[in-house]
């Protein structure tokens, strides 16, 4: 290794204080946002320290936002939500990469044209409202899962990566009497898990995001999801719907900032262990089958 | 000779019929894999492809896509003739070209910065931090804007105030909401989108470096005549990707920042569907505008697929 030239070591110390500077930028507003939900003045948080005025400390706007029942529906139909969605997308998605990625397959060019063509043109959002309402699908969980069942995108991903699995492992099990679907399910799955870890992530974080779908399918509140709760309170301004209670002494500010920590809180918890997976995602789908 | 020619004629086309079905129930199973998904494209992505002749026609809901009556182009006609609709359009292509212009690059040179950082852990914990906003939707990040510009107590404001610069509204002014659709966009994206990059930049062979190196490069040379160079393919066809995408506006930002009196600089397409069609209910104007924007989008991606196949193997299929 070369010594470190003056201009070299410059330029490091600049880097890295720049890249701490950045880091600020990223973090600055969730610090804000959380102070915002524990103080019960807003506006005598300080911008430079963060921290609210000494004496307006107060849990109250927790208490009030975990006391109505409406963000905890949310909570409830969004991971009913999820968890349907992943294992339906995953089951379903891995069930069509499969023949696709079959050279013997049967007219696999126009199969697959058929499907590809969906990506780059879609009815738009008055035509699929029609569709769920003739479907009867409204205000049902399956309007928000039915519609995204295939993310082509991510199933094109897993088809690329059972096409670099060689092809003997599956012709000697072909050899010894198996079908298709025990290959897929016994042979293949099991050496797939990067892909699959990768689509399962997308999926849980698409659908947890989700909320337009939710604002347009779904009209009655028991039903709805966290995100479009979520938009209600924060980008709407209903607060009634929080049942604001007279004697709280809470700010509607410092109530949004809540309901945004509490929807936020479990992302930012397993986001860190996870976002590897995300990268080597990237990785595989810039790769072209 | 004839009877004769027209029996093989026959013979052969039954043969390819019989190889045919051979050929298919060879892969019975294989093709009943792909049952799901056909009942899938065909009810909720063909049908609703279908469903654009709503744009065709006076559609109310009691008589049904197939019962509605024809139309032809009126409600086309009736789009390109409302102001309104043009100064949309203008806008979708003015806030994306700004957005190619200021947020293309900045994952670029922040994937060369991070590149040169040396400290593993250091570097690790940048990237983990900056990947964080991408995972977030524009609900929470929407949320999180409204009261970091509030002009009351918002602390961009406060420090702005310090230094002697009256509040701006920053969601609400006409001069300061683009920016914001900018800047955001930049700070949301910037650690996910360098993804890509640093991948390259990792992939680079260090012999280069290292050659490089005994000739007596520094290292802004490096940079400017390795690093940069091997990243450029890349670089292109994400460009050209970025501008095939330019009239698909982000409709989740846009929707969760903008409010009624920045709809003259932030109306975009995609909001002006939305609201065509969701609030207004005018059902047929808003899927004209949607067949209108998905057209102009599709002739785009062609396009700019052929043009990065020209430049080598990258295409999309």
């Amino acid at each position: 290794m070369i010594r470190k030239s003056r201009g070299d070591k410059v330029f490091d110390a600049a880097n890295g204080i720049f890249m701490v500077l950045f880091s600020i930028t990223i973090l600055y507003p969730f610090v804000y946002l959380f102070s915002m939900s524990v103080t019960t003045s807003p506006a005598t948080i300080s911008p430079f320290s963060l921290l609210p005025k000494p004496g307006t400390f107060t849990l109250d706007n927790y208490k009030q936002v975990l006391s109505s029942n409406f963000v905890l529906v949310g909570y409830k139909n969004t991971i009913l939500r999820v968890v349907i969605a992943t294992v339906l997308v995953l089951l379903v998605s891995v069930v069509t990469a499969y023949p696709l990625s079959k050279r013997n397959l049967p007219h696999r060019n126009v199969i697959t044209g058929f499907i590809v063509f969906t990506m780059f043109f879609g009815g738009g959002i008055i035509p699929m409202y029609v569709l769920m309402r003739s479907m009867k699908l409204l205000n049902t969980i399956w309007s928000l899962i039915l519609p995204g069942l295939i993310p082509t995108y991510s199933m094109l991903l897993i088809r690329n990566y059972f096409m670099s699995i060689p092809n003997d492992l599956d012709e000697s099990a072909k050899i010894d009497g198996a079908n298709d679907y025990r290959i897929l399910f016994q042979i293949i799955l099991p050496i797939s898990t990067p892909i699959l870890a990768t689509v399962v992530l997308w999926t849980l974080v698409g659908h947890w995001n989700a909320w337009y779908d939710a604002s347009i399918y779904i009209t009655k509140g028991e039903r709805q999801v966290l995100q479009a709760i979520l938009r209600q309170i924060v980008v709407m301004g209903k607060l009634e719907e929080l049942g604001g209670d007279a004697n709280m002494a809470v700010t509607p500010d410092a109530v949004k900032s809540t309901t945004i920590v509490v929807a936020t809180v479990p992302v930012l918890c397993v986001y860190p262990f996870v976002q590897k997976y995300f990268v080597k995602g990237i990785m595989v789908g810039s790769l072209k089958g | 000779m004839a009877e004769l020619q027209k029996n093989s004629l026959q013979q052969s086309r039954s043969s390819v019929w019989q190889r045919e079905l051979r050929r298919l129930r060879q892969n019975k199973y294989l093709l009943s894999m792909l049952l799901p998904a056909l009942a899938y494209y065909v009810v909720f992505h063909y049908l609703p492809m279908y469903g654009v002749t709503i744009a065709f026609k006076n559609f109310n809901f009691k008589k049904g896509i197939l019962g509605s009556d024809w139309a032809g182009l009126v409600h086309f006609e009736k789009l390109f003739n409302m102001p309104s609709f043009w100064k949309v359009f203008r806008n979708t292509f003015i806030i994306s070209f700004y957005k190619l212009i200021f947020t293309f690059p900045a994952p670029i040179i922040f994937a060369v910065l991070i590149n040169e950082i040396g400290g593993n852990r250091f570097k690790k914990t940048v990237q983990t931090i900056s990947y964080l906003p991408h995972f977030l939707s524009w609900v929470v990040l929407g949320g999180m804007f409204i009261q970091i510009l509030s002009p009351v107590y918002g602390p961009i404001n406060l420090i702005l105030g310090k230094l002697g610069i009256k509040p701006i509204h920053f969601l609400a002014d006409t001069s300061t909401f683009r920016s914001v659709l900018v800047v955001t966009t930049i700070w949301k994206g910037i650690g996910w989108g360098s993804v890509i990059y640093l991948a390259a930049l990792t992939g680079i062979d260090p012999e280069l470096y290292e050659a490089a190196e005994l000739d007596g490069a520094n290292r802004l040379q490096k940079t400017l005549h390795i690093s940069i160079p091997s990243i450029l393919p890349i670089v292109s066809i994400q460009l050209i990707f970025a501008v095939g995408g330019i009239v698909n506006d982000d409709f989740d930002q846009v929707f969760n920042l903008y409010n009624t009196s920045v709809y003259s600089v932030g109306d975009v397409l995609s909001t002006y569907i939305h609201r065509y069609g969701l609030v207004n209910f005018e059902y047929s104007l808003s899927t004209a505008a949607g067949v209108f924007k998905n057209i102009i989008a599709f002739v785009l991606i062609i396009a700019t697929n052929y043009a990065s196949r020209c430049m080598g193997d990258y295409g999309i299929w």
